[in-house]
């Protein structure tokens, strides 16, 4: 059985790799798909706790063991894929105003 | 090495693999083949930790609308989606980049020489994560998250086409705007 600290460190090691690229990557394509990464690692570790200390029996309707962290990455799922959405509609909006996807581009609210 | 141990350390070496392909494709399209290696790896992970139904919920969601939503976008935008690499703040961009790495690797570190033993899995019961479960605590324990979740969504999707619409569904741009919207154009970054 691979114990939870090693699902962690997985996690850790994604939400890295997801915001070195956010912070280097220039493409707004490629940083809305850093985000993704950063959320999927999330994802991961918030469902690897749920399975290692979940509380047997809490809940007020439902009577079996808890699915907090399931809960929270079912949620955050259902809110990524709004900020996608329109994340990449606002990507269209700044290609269709400057001809390019470039985030140091962007500055049409400069001065 | 148990079967169990196999499958953990062939889905995080695929889930690595797509996370660095990510970020470090040059074509965006590649970089969505990238993200779409990971989602299924951490799918793959996500049954490995009994939640079955977000598994499919992951592949679902993310492969099946998500990933296909980038490439749309990225076929749309053609050539000029991939932008050619410039060495403008690259000094900056690698300083940042190497403190979140270095505060993420001391993260690391951290998780395993500051806990005190391993996080054992106790079996839960065969229901754990299924979709009866999930579904019960859903609709009893969170519903109204559930449903506050269904008005982002139609938020979002209004937003999304009031933004994608662009001016000509809202308002012609004045004179006024339309010569900034000019003027910056001309004279670029």
């Amino acid at each position: 059985m691979i114990p939870a600290e090693f699902y962690v460190v997985l996690s850790a090691l994604l939400f890295v790799i997801g915001g070195v690229g956010f912070l280097v990557r220039r493409n707004v394509l490629v940083t809305l798909m850093s985000i993704e990464v950063m959320l999927n690692a999330a994802n991961l570790a918030l469902v690897a706790f749920n399975r290692a200390r979940f509380d047997p029996g809490a809940g007020q309707v439902f009577t079996g063991p808890s699915h907090t962290g399931q809960l929270f990455a079912f949620f955050i799922i259902g809110a990524e894929a709004a900020e996608v959405a329109v994340g990449l509609a606002i990507v269209l909006s700044l290609y269709r105003l400057r001809r390019t996807v470039r985030s140091d581009e962007a500055d049409l609210l400069r001065n | 090495m148990t079967l169990g141990q196999l499958y953990f350390y062939v889905c995080a070496a695929i889930a690595l693999v797509g996370a660095l392909s990510v970020v470090v494709a040059k074509s965006p399209i590649r970089g969505a083949m990238g993200l779409l290696l990971l989602i299924l790896s951490i799918a793959g992970l996500f049954l490995a930790l009994h939640a079955q139904f977000l598994a499919a919920i992951q592949l679902i969601v993310y492969a099946g609308a998500i990933v296909v939503l980038f490439l749309f976008v990225i076929m749309l935008l053609g050539p000029s989606a991939s932008t050619p690499s410039d060495r403008r703040g690259i000094f900056a961009r690698t300083v940042g980049g190497g403190l979140f790495g270095l505060l993420g690797l001391a993260a690391i570190w951290g998780v395993f020489h500051g806990s005190s033993g391993r996080m054992s899995m106790k079996l839960p019961d065969p229901a754990f994560g299924g979709i009866d479960a999930f579904g019960s605590v859903i609709f009893a324990d969170a519903l109204v998250p559930f449903e506050l979740s269904s008005a982002l969504l139609m938020v979002a999707v209004v937003g999304e086409k009031a933004v994608a619409k662009g001016r000509q569904g809202i308002a012609a741009p004045s004179r006024g705007e339309a010569e900034i919207i000019q003027e910056s154009r001309e004279e670029g970054p």
